[in-house]
């Protein structure tokens, strides 16, 4: 085996046991700290498609944004701490048939897709490449996104706000 | 790797014979301890020195007595106590968090390392986005912070860790859009390309670029990395006289040590990125000056940085909770979006 397939394992490992954390953990606090191993993972494989700027990106927003705000939405919830409250069980029968269910859909969508054996590529900067398309060809898409994300945020303080005055 | 890997083939031409995986394993693992060795050093360097430039501001003497020179082992000293002290981890916390949060931040602390560009051939990895991987493993340091916060099941330890994730993911966007207006003109992230873009003389740097709009975008970036550190004015986590001690109240020995060396391992990256993006990094400032190694320069204008840190620190007062977000959002913020506007202008002109 060679040490490049030595690392992807491990990196995927990581990610998958993370996720199991996440999943299977019966403290919900638990699997809200479980998520930054995957986030790293994630990225890690990113840089393993030699995508550098988007594992970047994705630590910065997944791991310095949304993990935080999951944290933080995790602290309000009211007792997490006395965790008599378990996963739920539902009966098997209903669980198992789901489960299957599922993963044949999955399985047959997983057939269908023309899998890329090996990614021979060298690796490149994909920083500027990026950034030229965005203010090319996707600057409409682009601008629409940050005219969304600017409402969603004015909405976000005005919701906020609100509280202030029926006091 | 490639930089690094050619500057231990300069030094060391037999690792060239070496078999590629064993070369990449060794050459990787001296460097991570070099790195480790760098802060342990400089923690205990930094420790010693903060504790007599407050004395002196206090006009005191500070330690005088360990080691004879000026106290000089009173950090070695120190380290030896922490190291033998007993771990007590409280009854009621969260062991495994407990245990893997000053991990985390040490971890966080130490990869930050990994794209400092030290000299022309020394940088450890010369990323393509380097300055965005510096901003990206910081946001580990929250996740640690809140981590350990939470783990103590201590209220101070608690809200200590709130209010450090608060201020620090409030001010990564100052850090961010200053360090942006300084990227727009050199066209690059790469640490070691930023440095070379700036290469002539002291008037070369970017600071003096665009004068006088890099020079308040450093200032806006200096300010905000001080709260991103925790560093007075901004100390509020740590806050004593009302949080006893913050997210590490509740930690002691070795485990408190590392919370501690991630803290002093910050104040030097945030240093050393105003170095890098600001202040020429290994550059001599003339060039009748370059028979001096480029690792001095840039370790000799970090320690210049940090030893204003901790200036401020022992001459400022701390902020209260709004004045911390007025700063950070209604100052710092627009501040730095008209920067970047004006130097597009400028370029753009």
């Amino acid at each position: 085996m060679e040490a490049n397939q030595i690392l992807f394992i491990a990196i995927a490992l990581l990610t998958v046991l993370s996720a199991a954390v996440v999943a299977f953990s019966n403290k919900i606090i638990h699997s809200a700290f479980a998520l930054l191993a995957t986030f790293t993972g994630f990225a890690m494989l990113y840089v393993y498609l030699s995508a550098d700027y988007l594992a970047v990106t994705q630590i910065i927003i997944y791991v310095g944004g949304i993990l935080i705000l999951i944290i933080f939405g995790v602290l309000m919830t009211h007792k997490i701490y006395s965790t008599t409250k378990k996963t739920a069980h539902n009966s098997i029968l209903v669980s198992l048939l789901g489960g299957v269910l599922a993963a044949g859909l999955i399985l047959f969508i997983i057939s269908l897709n023309p899998w890329a054996a090996n990614i021979a590529k060298d690796f490149s900067p994909t920083t500027a490449v990026i950034g030229k398309e965005i203010l090319t060809n996707y600057l409409l898409p682009f601008e629409i996104i940050s005219v969304l994300l600017l409402g969603a945020l004015i909405g976000a303080i005005f919701i906020a706000r609100q509280e202030d005055k029926e006091k | 790797m490639e930089p690094l890997f050619q500057f231990f083939n300069n030094l060391f031409p037999f690792i060239s014979d070496w078999p590629e995986w064993l070369a990449h394993t060794v050459v990787g693992v001296v460097t991570v301890l070099l790195l480790f060795g760098f802060v342990a050093l400089f923690a205990l360097f930094a420790i010693w020195l903060e504790r007599k430039i407050s004395a002196h501001m206090q006009d005191r003497l500070g330690p005088m007595e360990v080691g004879g020179w000026h106290g000089w082992a009173q950090p070695i000293a120190d380290a030896i106590k922490l190291l033998v002290k007993e771990d007590i981890i409280p009854a009621m916390a969260d062991r495994t968090l407990f245990k893997l949060a000053p991990v985390i931040v040490f971890t966080a602390a130490l990869a930050g390392f990994a794209v400092l560009p030290w000299s022309q051939d020394f940088i450890p990895a010369d990323l393509n986005v380097g300055l965005l991987y510096i901003l990206s493993v910081s946001s580990f340091a929250v996740i640690g912070l809140l981590m350990g916060g939470w783990a103590s099941n201590n209220k101070w330890s608690l809200y200590g860790a709130m209010r450090a994730a608060s201020q620090m993911i409030s001010y990564e966007i100052p850090v961010a859009l200053a360090l942006l207006a300084v990227i727009m003109n050199a066209g690059t992230m790469s640490m070691r390309h930023l440095v070379i873009a700036q290469s002539g003389n002291i008037l070369d740097w970017n600071v003096f670029n665009f004068f006088p709009l890099t020079a308040v975008a450093f200032f806006i970036y200096f300010v905000a990395s001080l709260a991103e550190v925790n560093r007075t004015p901004f100390d509020l986590p740590e806050g004593e006289s009302e949080l006893v001690g913050g997210f590490h109240t509740e930690y002691s020995s070795m485990r408190f040590a590392f919370f501690f060396l991630g803290e002093y391992a910050n104040m030097y990256i945030v240093s050393a990125i105003a170095t890098t993006v600001f202040l020429g990094g290994w550059l001599a400032p003339f060039e009748a000056l370059n028979f001096i190694p480029g690792p001095i320069w840039f370790v000799g204008k970090a320690m210049t940085l940090v030893f204003i840190q901790m200036w401020l620190r022992w001459t400022l007062p701390r902020l209260r909770v709004d004045q911390l977000m007025y700063t950070c959002w209604k100052v710092l913020t627009p501040f730095s979006f008209a920067i970047i506007l004006l130097i597009g202008l400028w370029k753009v002109l």
